[in-house]
């Protein structure tokens, strides 16, 4: 469904505010089915060695859903290794876009920020749209926007996890501070973060095992895309100022004197 | 000769070019979302009938996959 909202990233403009991520999925018919309620227009894609006995092709599956590939560099661990990949997407895929991943440990999936800024500037150099995936560190999101990337996609929590936004003050200045998109990506377990995400002020959400590995991927698909919506409204709506102790919603004047009554009354015992 | 293909051995005829490496995988050679890398340099689609591999090549080739 086209909002009224859209978003620009390098001068491209979606209407989405939900990027879906493709793995993880038991099946293209799941996939595809979660990618028409997610209403998704932008969908990540990996590259592994060719595998002769794989039956379909992903390409195939999000074309006929008539979403755009964003290729990514996931598992690569080296600036080296990652520019190969964008090099090597760039050919299979016949796009200049790149979701940048250079992880620096294989069991937090953190970001290498050496190797990221490296890979970053080498690909800006090469001719690419380079949205690195990165830490919520507002240091390290301008340096990579200095760089010249066109978006900063900080985790909210690390890949697969499922444990939300651990620090919303980071990603807040992350947002207030830079000039190109912002996208959290990785950590969204359920809707509820999503829609945090956006109500910090987010551009877009990033999302992959939040829903293919829900228990109903598609139900979870249309929870998320919601939930990004929601947040997205909230924000513009403008929420009310947190306060330590209460602020009644009914008035409190004239209020009828019923003590006085209720004083008068003979008692009935 | 000898070449490597995704980590496996391979023999090819002498002359063989990145596209007769594709075919032997099964590939079209207009598939989609394939690329290769033959010694750590992208072997552009455009070139892959022309594209002469030699012995003792290393030659990846890639296909698209589900990923976040």
């Amino acid at each position: 469904m086209a909002s009224a909202d859209p978003f620009v990233i390098a001068g491209r403009e979606l209407n989405s505010r939900l990027i879906l991520g493709t793995g993880g999925f038991t099946s293209h018919e799941l996939l595809a089915r979660a990618c028409e309620e997610s209403e998704a227009e932008l969908c990540t894609v990996a590259l592994r060695r060719l595998d002769p006995a794989a039956r379909g092709s992903i390409l195939d599956v999000l074309t006929t859903a008539g979403v755009e590939v964003l290729p990514n560099t996931a598992g690569c661990y080296t600036a080296r290794d990652a520019v190969m990949t964008a090099h090597l997407a760039r050919d299979a895929f016949e796009t200049d876009w790149i979701k940048l991943e250079v992880i620096g440990d294989d069991r937090t999936l953190l970001p290498d920020a050496v190797e990221l800024v490296t890979a970053a500037e080498e690909l800006v150099d090469d001719g690419f749209t380079v949205l690195p995936y990165t830490t919520d560190d507002p240091v390290l999101a301008r340096r990579l926007e200095d760089a010249g990337c066109a978006a900063v996609m900080p985790l909210g929590s690390p890949i697969g996890s499922g444990m939300g936004i651990r620090n919303p003050y980071n990603i807040s200045i992350i947002i207030e501070r830079a000039g190109v998109p912002v996208i959290v990506d990785a950590g969204v377990g359920t809707a509820s973060d999503a829609a945090l995400a956006m109500e910090l002020g987010c551009d877009a959400v990033l999302c992959a095992s939040a829903i293919s590995r829900a228990h109903d991927p598609v139900a979870m698909a249309r929870a998320i895309r919601l939930g990004v919506q929601a947040g997205r409204l909230a924000l513009g709506a403008g929420r009310i100022a947190r306060r330590h102790y209460a602020q009644a919603s009914t008035p409190e004047q004239g209020m009828p004197d019923l003590e006085a009554q209720l004083g008068a009354r003979p008692t009935s015992r | 000769m000898n070449v490597t293909v995704n980590g496996q051995p391979r023999e090819l005829a002498a002359g063989a070019t990145v596209a007769s490496v594709v075919e032997l995988l099964d590939v079209a050679p207009d598939a989609r979302g394939v690329a290769v890398a033959v010694d750590g340099e992208v072997v552009a689609r455009s070139r892959w009938a022309e594209a002469e591999v030699h012995d003792g090549a290393l030659i990846e080739v890639v296909a698209a996959i589900g990923g976040g």
